[in-house]
């Protein structure tokens, strides 16, 4: 899956190179994990600070890469995508819809990590927290924020990621963390 | 979920015993989902290194599934200090984070594989029989044959 920011999404710190990897890793876990294909049905720019959708969760990179990345689901495609992965029906009160919606971003940012660092991306990422506030923090003051609704077969899937990295990669591989 | 030919350990025929490590709970749960069709036996679970290397002095199983990055000590340490012990441990590393340092570091320290999240049940079932070796034979079984 390819997406092409228009000049005009395009923000100035947050490079498309950066992203990709993380749009190919959302697409390739969700079509897996529900066996079904995705496909992006919005993309848009956010200057405003994050504002929670549903169950959230969220993860801090830092290093040549920093910003945060989030993964949002309204509440009952939450349950519907945590009872398809656990391939059981949950409710929605349950703690294992927040725990999937944690290990789904945990999957997301790892494999995006992996192909990240194989471009010679020297970062740290952070182990998932769930998002309880309504609010959430910009990556920084002069980061914009890209949002990419996931279609699926059980509602949609957001991501939010704002991203820019400090330095030109470094063509060694590069040590990281993440599960 | 797919149901496999049943893999037994050699010398009895009984279910092959894992040890589950990963601090998320759906995690374990899932690769617990995929170890019954496998034919195998969940032995136990453990959310941190620390508890997987108590847990494994206490049941001693025959595969020990480990996430790498959790609390208290990270999965290939926990790994490294199973093996210095125990060096016939069968330790299979399972991460999402499956770039080349990550798969050298955890080999080189003792574990025997690596599988990538989100884990595939074939990839699995494969590198299940791979690393159970002559240890382990794959045949139908009640309630678990293909």
């Amino acid at each position: 899956m390819e997406l092409r920011l228009t000049p005009r999404a395009r923000g100035p710190e947050m490079r498309m190179e950066l992203i990709q990897p993380f749009i190919n890793a959302a697409d390739a876990v969700l079509a897996q994990g529900l066996q079904s294909p995705t496909s992006v049905a919005n993309l848009s720019m956010e200057q405003e600070a994050y504002r929670r959708k549903g169950v959230a969760a969220l993860i801090w990179v830092t290093g040549d890469i920093e910003g945060r990345i989030v993964i949002d689901l309204d509440p009952t495609t939450a349950v519907r995508v945590a009872s398809r992965f656990a391939g059981t029906e949950l409710p929605e009160s349950d703690e294992l819809v927040r725990e999937t919606v944690c290990e789904l971003a945990n999957q997301v940012i790892g494999n995006a990590v992996t192909s990240l660092n194989d471009q010679g991306f020297h970062f740290r990422v952070h182990p998932p927290v769930l998002h309880t506030s309504e609010h959430g923090p910009k990556s920084s003051e002069d980061t914009e924020a890209l949002v990419i609704c996931f279609e699926t077969c059980i509602g949609n899937v957001f991501l939010n990621i704002a991203l820019r990295h400090n330095c030109t990669p470094n063509p060694e591989p590069a040590a990281a963390v993440g599960h | 979920m797919e149901q496999f030919v049943a893999v037994k350990r050699s010398k009895d025929g009984q279910p092959v015993r894992y040890l589950v490590v990963d601090d998320s709970v759906f995690a374990r749960k899932n690769l617990a989902r995929m170890i019954e069709t496998f034919g195998g036996q969940v032995a136990g679970e453990a959310g941190d290194g620390m508890t997987a290397i108590s847990e494994y002095e206490r049941l001693k199983p025959d595969i020990v599934l480990m996430d790498i990055t959790m609390p208290q000590m990270e999965g290939i340490e926990a790994a490294e200090k199973i093996v210095q012990q125990h060096p016939e441990a069968r330790i299979v590393m399972v991460s999402s984070v499956g770039y080349q340092e990550n798969i050298v570091a955890a080999l080189q320290r003792g574990a025997r594989h690596f599988v990538q999240k989100p884990v595939k049940p074939e990839v699995l079932y494969e590198v299940i029989k791979y690393v159970m070796g002559e240890d382990g034979t794959a045949a139908h079984a009640a309630g678990a044959g293909a």
